[in-house]
């Protein structure tokens, strides 16, 4: 079996006010962590893998952790406790140059606010990462038109961020993670700012994308519908711990918890009334078969 | 009344360490002055050999470039044309010397500041009462030791114009740095910029707007303090405005201040349109 892309052990991440050294075996430590009101415990003991070509989910609340989780992986926040590894690198024990020549080659990122360089062109913010990798201009140029073909907005290259839509926006920020073909994305809440036809156009986009190009996608969101649209596998979070681990249909058949079952809920009240209907609907059509029968 | 006890005065050691400077280092602050003094003059020669018109024409391109709008391009370029009216062209130009180098030189001096300001806290937390100091302390008390140690003339005029005005570009500069988007950094920073990339690429960007409003403050400060540095010797349209006081001739002085005034409308207007040409959220 392949080795997996992320292996994320016993990872914790406190953030506090005043400078601490967390030690997770310190029972008492946690639990003045957890009381005071200066720190906040955002990732609590999360351990898991992801799998080459596996569309992996995390799914929360708001306040969960997930986004402090995807973070962690590229140490945008700095890690309290655990250790983080990624395609065979342990990001945990990086020094600050090699950091940057991971972040550079292994792995891209998609941002709920999309985090496009106003002052830069669609196809400059294309081949942003190449340009700090240092690729030369013509070469960066010819890689982010590809890109931008590939989701479509190959010709708007020459218009600025402002004068695109949410959804556009996005798909240059998709474009920008696809052109330096790392084999990890992370992706945090890439649709969760779009309208739901959108929303769900974007979705089958990136199934699209994820047919040609075999990534391997770690996927953070609260919506549970694109949860179990594009994932293979989905982690639930709860106050910085994962609750549950499976896949999508998996979880959702089997809560863990009452937290879990909450979660699912709505969308088997959604199910169970289609069923309804469709029951409804047989029947009807049913009658009036017999209705011509006899 | 405060009691006497505690009565102390650091006059008399200022004035030692004052005099001390000059004695011991005299010649080093002498080579300053005549360096600031060669570029000063560098510089008045150039605005000098430029012919009235010519002026005329720059600020009508500027103008435009700036507002796109035929009236204020119109009212721009016939204001100046009043100051040669008066007389005072010459004068004016002497002052817009002094203006620029001490522009020159506080931008190149207080941009880097405010960016180091932004990117080390420890600085920034040191330097901001240095700056509020700058600001309040009146501009004739270091008049005095600066003359003293720069001699009459424009150099000290140089030197207190650049006290007062260097603070703006500094602190806009750092906050222009502050207020950059935390998404548009992050993003940058997941790519993998290092430092350096980050302030090249996105930050210093970003903070444009910010940095060329703190050009255009720091620009109408110094001219607010042309007719002060006058009292030392600096000539120019200040001098003007000093001779009126003195012979309290109202209409001479009047003269003086509307072309001062006109001055700092034309340099306002013009460095604030391009300040917004450069908005980096453009459609």
């Amino acid at each position: 079996m392949a080795e997996n892309v992320i292996d994320v052990k016993e990872l914790w991440k406190v953030y506090s006010k005043k400078d601490i050294d967390l030690d997770v075996e310190d029972e008492e430590m946690i639990e003045s962590l957890d009381s005071s009101s200066d720190s906040v415990v955002a990732v609590r003991d999360v351990t898991f893998s992801v799998k080459p070509g596996e569309v992996f989910i995390v799914m929360g609340l708001s306040g969960s952790g997930k986004s402090t989780l995807i973070r962690c992986l590229l140490r945008l926040v700095d890690i309290s406790w655990g250790s983080v590894t990624i395609n065979g690198q342990e990001v945990t024990a990086m020094n600050k140059k090699e950091l940057t020549e991971f972040r550079r080659n292994q792995a891209a990122m998609v941002f709920q606010h999309y985090g496009l360089l106003p002052h830069r062109t669609v196809l400059e913010n294309v081949s942003f990462g190449l340009k700090l990798r240092g690729v030369p201009k013509k070469e960066r140029r010819e890689r982010a038109r590809e890109a931008l073909k590939i989701v479509g907005l190959e010709k708007w290259d020459d218009y600025y961020p402002a004068a695109l839509s949410g959804g556009m926006r996005q798909r240059v920020g998709i474009a920008r993670a696809l052109v330096v073909d790392t084999p990890l994305l992370l992706m945090d809440e890439p649709f969760s700012g779009l309208d739901p036809l959108i929303r769900r156009e974007m979705q089958d986009e990136l199934v699209r994308i994820q047919e040609e190009f075999h990534k391997t996608i770690f996927f953070v969101t609260h919506d549970l519908d694109e949860a179990m649209r594009l994932g293979d596998r989905m982690a639930v979070m709860r106050n910085g711990e994962i609750v549950q681990i499976g896949k999508p249909a998996e979880v959702f058949a089997d809560p863990a918890d009452d937290y879990v079952a909450r979660f699912v809920q709505d969308k088997r009240e959604e199910i169970r009334k289609t069923d309804e209907q469709m029951a409804a609907l047989v029947a009807q059509s049913e009658e009036v078969v017999s209705d011509d029968v006899s | 009344m405060f009691p006497e006890a505690f009565k102390y005065s650091v006059a008399k050691s200022v004035n030692h360490a004052i005099k001390w400077l000059l004695n011991t280092h005299g010649s080093a602050f002498d080579s300053f002055s005549s360096g600031i003094l060669g570029l000063l003059l560098w510089v008045q020669g150039i605005l000098v050999s430029i012919p009235w018109w010519a002026y005329i024409a720059f600020i009508a391109v500027m103008a435009w470039i700036a507002t796109r709008k035929i009236i204020p391009v119109i009212v721009l370029a016939v204001l100046p044309v009043f100051i040669g009216m008066f007389g005072l062209w010459h004068l004016a130009l002497e002052t817009l010397a002094l203006v620029i180098t001490s522009v020159v030189i506080a931008l190149a001096i207080g941009i880097p500041m405010g960016v180091l300001m932004a990117e080390a806290k420890y600085f920034a937390e040191f330097i901001k009462p240095v700056l509020d100091a700058m600001q309040t302390m009146p501009s004739f008390v270091y008049l005095i030791p600066a003359m003293m140690l720069f001699g009459l003339g424009k150099v000290p005029a140089v030197i207190a114009t650049l006290i007062y005005a260097l603070p703006p570009v500094m602190r806009l500069t750092c906050l222009g740095l502050q207020q950059v988007p935390k998404p548009v950094q992050e993003a940058a920073l997941a790519y993998g910029a290092t430092r350096w990339q980050l302030l090249k690429e996105v930050r210093i960007p970003l903070a444009m707007p910010s940095i060329l409003a703190g050009v255009n403050q720091t620009t109408m400060m110094a001219l607010a303090m042309v007719v002060i540095a006058s009292m030392i010797g600096a000539r120019g349209l200040g001098q003007e405005v000093l001779m009126a006081i003195n012979r309290i001739d109202v209409g001479r002085g009047f003269e003086a201040g509307i072309s001062i005034v006109i001055m700092g409308i034309v340099i306002d207007r013009i460095t604030q349109g391009l300040a917004k040409r450069w908005d980096p959220n453009r459609k």
